[in-house]
């Protein structure tokens, strides 16, 4: 069916009852809208355009707002939202996600360096304490910038121990 | 030991006589640590909030940290000895205002406090007075040796030791110091101070952390990246090279004031010292600004009749919570504000 006042398609149709009298108007939504003053209706079902609302918001495309940790439940959204995580294992699930996010907050880096547990998360096995290694080497050429020498034998024994 | 115990004096850390304590008031370090195993608060249960407190109230009391720990329930706590935790910054603000099973452990000479169920599962803290950055972190590294033998906690070899917020992820550590710089402030010259902390990517907080306003002329200054540098690295940078620099400046604004404003600033010490002997009514955010001039005052060596011990006791104990627990009632008001006059005054008139 047509517009009356355009030939585009009609997409409203208008029942109206005057002096006892039926009419019916067919029209497209801009002649809707222009002539009748009438609200139109749009053929966006409403829980599609939240979710656009949303995402123009938030910028995240809909991949990634529905992503969820299999193991405490915690969508990506979910944590965009209030910022914290819900167990550890959201750093795996959402590793790819946190990486760029991480790199922001911390000057770039996504690895850490630094102090390592003597034993690893869970196991209650007793773990080796890991050298770092790449510390330990600063330090040795530190010590020989420094003409330390003492302290460099120690570092250097040190590094040939940890890399076995 | 009892938590009113702590009314009697000042911390460990407000000794007044720690090294750069002219500038620097105390030296901080947290460490970030969860339970693996269990998820993060924001996902726990009552019960399994319930579950993990116990755990690790039981491992912090058979590890004997310190002798005579002190352990405090915060959720059976009334609201004054919460406030009283904060005033003595052994716990945080969220802490004492959050709900359900957490507590803290703290040390005889509070140096030590662990918050329990705080946004992690064990917040490990450090507090010295003036710069010793090295020392605490010692003592911290031992504490967390001493927890981690007993207790799993969650680690990734990627990403370290692993917290509910990304941005303490890695060492989970958090450097801070507490820097007095009222000279700075008189001169107009804080903001550089703000500008260069702000490009060197650190935080510049209030007395009380995140989210408070500077009073009295008190700054915290923390670390934002926990990531990609190791512990000692962080550790050095702060003590060794960006700290020194906002001392020397301090100095330089006090020499300043010195020989350019010399009467102004004797006026303004003046000033502050006859109000805190002779005001009768006195409330929180005065008594801090004129407690910062008369510190200031004695520094500077415009002051001779009062000792840094006083000022800082008086820094501790004129605070909402402590006041009403040396009273042993609550007080509210005007009777509050001249509770706290009376008790300056006593003090500082050496009655």
């Amino acid at each position: 069916m047509k517009c009356e006042n355009c030939n585009k398609t009609a997409t409203v149709h208008l029942t109206e009852i005057k002096g006892g009298k039926k009419y019916e108007k067919h029209l497209c939504e801009q002649c809707a809208a222009a002539a009748e003053g009438l609200p139109v209706k749009s053929h966006m079902p409403i829980n599609e355009l939240l979710t656009n609302f949303v995402m123009a918001h938030s910028g995240l495309p809909a991949k990634e707002q529905s992503l969820t940790c299999e193991h405490c439940g915690i969508t990506w959204a979910e944590f965009r939202q209030n910022g914290l995580l819900g167990c550890p294992n959201d750093y795996v699930a959402f590793e790819k996600e946190l990486t760029p996010l991480l790199a922001r907050a911390h000057d770039g880096a996504t690895h850490h360096v630094g102090k390592q547990p003597t034993r690893r998360g869970g196991s209650g096995v007793p773990m080796k304490r890991h050298v770092d290694i790449a510390r330990l080497r600063k330090d040795l050429q530190k010590a020989i910038e420094a003409e330390d020498y003492e302290k460099a034998a120690k570092l250097r024994d040190q590094i040939k121990e940890a890399e076995g | 030991m009892k938590l009113s115990d702590l009314t009697q004096h000042a911390g460990e850390w407000l000794r007044g006589s720690g090294p750069r304590s002219e500038v620097v008031i105390s030296s901080r370090i947290r460490l970030a640590r969860n339970v693996a195993g269990f998820n993060f608060l924001s996902r726990c249960t009552r019960h399994q909030r319930q579950v993990l407190e116990q755990k690790v109230r039981q491992t912090i009391l058979d590890a004997s940290l310190a002798p005579q720990t002190l352990y405090v329930d915060l959720e059976q706590a009334p609201e004054v000895d919460r406030q009283l935790l904060v005033e003595r910054h052994l716990i945080s603000k969220p802490h004492a205002a959050a709900e359900g099973a957490r507590g803290v452990a703290i040390g005889k000479d509070e140096t030590v406090s662990i918050m329990v169920n705080e946004e992690d599962h064990l917040r490990i803290q450090v507090l010295r007075s003036g710069l010793q950055l090295q020392e605490a972190w010692d003592q911290i590294n031992k504490v967390d040796d001493q927890l981690e033998s007993k207790l799993d906690f969650s680690f990734n070899p990627r990403f370290g030791y692993l917290t509910a917020c990304p941005t303490n992820v890695g060492t989970g550590i958090r450097v801070s110091v507490m820097l007095h710089l009222p000279a700075l402030k008189l001169t107009g010259e804080i903001e550089k101070v703000f500008r260069a902390a702000k490009d060197l990517k650190l935080a510049v907080r209030g007395l009380y952390g995140e989210g408070t306003e500077a009073t009295g002329d008190f700054y915290q200054i923390s670390n934002q990246s926990t990531l990609g540098r190791s512990e000692d690295e962080i550790i050095e940078d702060f003590g060794d090279s960006i700290i020194p620099k906002i001392i020397d400046y301090e100095h330089h604004a006090r020499k300043t004031l010195i020989s350019e404003k010399g009467v102004a600033l004797d006026d303004k010490v003046s000033r502050a010292l006859g109000l805190l002997r002779s005001a009768r009514l006195m409330a929180t955010d005065e008594t801090l600004l004129l407690l910062s001039h008369l510190r200031m005052g004695v520094h500077m060596g415009r002051v001779k009749d009062v000792d840094l011990g006083t000022i800082n006791e008086l820094f501790l104990l004129t605070q909402p919570a402590h006041l009403q627990k040396i009273q042993g009632k609550k007080l509210e008001g005007d009777v509050r504000r001249a509770a706290r006059a009376d008790y300056i005054r006593a003090r500082l008139n050496g009655h």
